[in-house]
């Protein structure tokens, strides 16, 4: 079968390019080495890194001696869909509002649905909790969802207003035509022809929002811990073998997430 | 005529944002002029103390080395992602590759950095091999070095650059390098001056989407580095929750925003032609979601 990109390719590489082979292959190593460093030291019998042997007991310990985790777990999952569902609300009707109609305050929305995205994590960190303080809000798992809204509205609403680019307004007038009101228009037809970008941005937000440390780790309070400030802690404050098997059911978690993405990878990463 | 409802849509996002961002950003900037208050907090009293405080060498000092390893950083990170971009691109596996840099990629940022601490710790697995196999007598100091901290550096944002620069190379068409090439090129030519120019858009913004959070690091340093190897990051940190000097960490918050905003403008001016402006903004917006889309940072 001809395929005119393969044929391309096959072209090409009559002639290797034998440098960036080399390179591309110890950078993908590089990347995964440290993956496989820790699941290995997840299967040690001993605390140290020396190997003594084979052992599971780290996982039993992840899934019967860490109620703080799961806690923190908790946490982090409650705040990840809450703020990803609100910011997708209002993320996508201001998407909407962009795309369809001239107003004042358009340049506006368009700039603060750009600017969180490439300001540097630590200021709007830092500038989220000064403003806290400043109103008198306690700092706890509240803020951290109010932050988290915050950082994720832009992510929605780009990945929307891509959606509403491609949008047929034809569809809309023929509506109207056909006597439906705004909130049917709405409702009926414009939301479920953009639900593809509506879903990514959800996706979106709540992958960013059971990431995030560096917000949250400046708007959160005592007692409000979320995974990421947990490992943080594990981390900084006496490393235990159980972040090791934490690690690795992570990875596997996102490696199973992804597999089956895989066809999406590329539209993912092209997009 | 429908009636134009475009501030209805949007007041949710706007009000949110208003108050959420813009305004803890004025904030900043207004704190910044004030007096640092006594017990943390400011006085309502004018005061260019905290831009005084930007400008001594201390922190001038501070700030060119959060630039050096910046730019060493990025450097190093672009000058793997290119041909590893490249490679991807032209590969006939280029889904089993992706896989291989997004399930890295989208693994808890801190557990990245953590498997550093792992590998370089002073009872770690390169000093446990090196003991072992008795290259060394006592255990090598690699973690909490600056060479630890270009090293994590490079190692969590590659993807960032990866990412872009294989978007970009893949919409390339190759058989204009066969074409360079069949008009007397060398390889090296054809990739220079046919390949690079064409892929220049790609380039700025793995150069951006690496610079702009290195520059803002915080976590890394921390984790991995020791103090001489602090970066501006860590200096805003210190100064909002232990020195509680509020309007000095204002004025460096803005001193990262400026650098940033600047490096921002300089990408849009080298990247657009002269017709651009929301297209352009759009376009790199959505290259940077497509990269941190996917929770890195």
């Amino acid at each position: 079968m001809y395929r005119p990109e393969v044929m391309k390719r096959i072209a090409w590489n009559r002639d290797v390019f034998t440098f960036s082979r080399i390179v591309c292959a110890l950078t993908i190593g590089f990347l995964l080495l440290p993956l496989l460093v820790l699941a290995a030291y997840s299967f040690n019998d001993s605390r140290t890194m020396s190997w003594t042997g084979f052992s599971t007991k780290w996982y039993e310990k992840l899934f019967s001696g860490s109620p703080d985790l799961w806690r923190a777990f908790r946490n982090s999952i409650v705040i990840a869909i809450g703020s990803g569902a609100v910011a997708t609300a209002i993320g996508t009707l201001g998407a909407i509002g962009a795309a369809r109609y001239r107003f004042r305050l358009r340049g506006y929305v368009q700039t603060i649905g750009f600017l969180p995205m490439i300001l540097p994590e630590i200021i709007i960190g830092v500038s989220l909790s000064m403003f806290f303080a400043g109103i008198g809000l306690k700092l706890g798992l509240f803020t951290i969802f109010l932050a988290h809204v915050s950082f994720n509205l832009p992510f929605v609403f780009l990945l929307v207003s891509a959606r509403m680019e491609e949008f047929d307004y034809s569809i809309v007038e023929a509506a109207y035509d056909l006597g439906a009101n705004e909130i049917q228009t709405l409702t009926l037809v414009v939301l479920p022809t953009i639900m593809p970008g509506i879903l990514s941005g959800f996706l979106t937000a709540v992958t960013l929002s059971l990431e995030d440390f560096v917000i949250t780790f400046f708007v959160s309070g005592p007692g409000s811990t979320t995974l990421p400030l947990y490992i943080y802690s594990m981390i900084r404050y006496g490393v235990s073998p159980v972040i090791n098997a934490l690690s690795v059911l992570m990875i596997a978690g996102t490696a199973l997430l992804a597999i089956p993405l895989r066809k999406f990878l590329k539209d993912f990463a092209v997009h | 005529m429908k009636r134009n409802l475009g501030n209805l849509y949007a007041g949710p996002m706007i009000l949110w944002l208003t108050v959420f961002f813009t305004v803890p950003l004025l904030i900043i900037v207004g704190f910044s002029f004030l007096r640092k208050g006594l017990y943390g907090g400011v006085e309502w009293q004018a005061s260019l103390d905290a831009w005084k405080a930007v400008g001594t060498p201390n922190l001038v000092a501070v700030t060119v080395k959060t630039f050096v390893v910046s730019m060493v950083a990025t450097v190093i990170t672009l000058a793997l992602a290119l041909p590893t971009g490249y490679r991807m691109a032209r590969s006939k596996r280029q889904v089993l590759l992706l896989l291989l840099v997004i399930v890295p990629f989208w693994t808890n940022f801190l557990l990245r950095v953590f498997a550093w601490m792992v590998i370089l710790g002073n009872n770690g697995f390169v000093n446990d091999i090196l003991l072992r196999t008795g290259l060394v007598k006592s255990s090598l100091r690699l973690l909490n070095t600056q060479g630890a901290v270009l090293l994590v550096l490079v190692y969590v944002y590659l993807p960032y650059a990866i990412l872009p620069l294989f978007s970009t190379i893949d919409k390339f068409d190759f058989t204009l390098l066969e074409a360079a090439r069949d008009l007397g090129a060398s390889k090296l030519q054809a990739i220079v001056r046919v390949l690079l120019p064409n892929i220049k858009g790609g380039i700025f913004a793995a150069f951006l989407f690496t610079f702009i959070p290195i520059f803002g690091a915080y976590a890394v340093p921390l984790l991995v580095g020791d103090m001489n190897s602090y970066m501006l990051g860590n200096f805003i940190a210190d100064q909002l929750t232990k020195a509680r000097n509020l309007p000095f960490t204002a004025s460096l918050s803005l001193l990262v925003t400026f650098v940033t905003t600047i490096g921002i403008l300089i990408l849009m001016r080298l990247q657009a032609a002269p017709e651009r402006s929301a297209e352009a903004d759009a376009a790199i917006a959505a290259d940077y979601a497509a990269a941190n889309g996917n929770g890195g940072r």
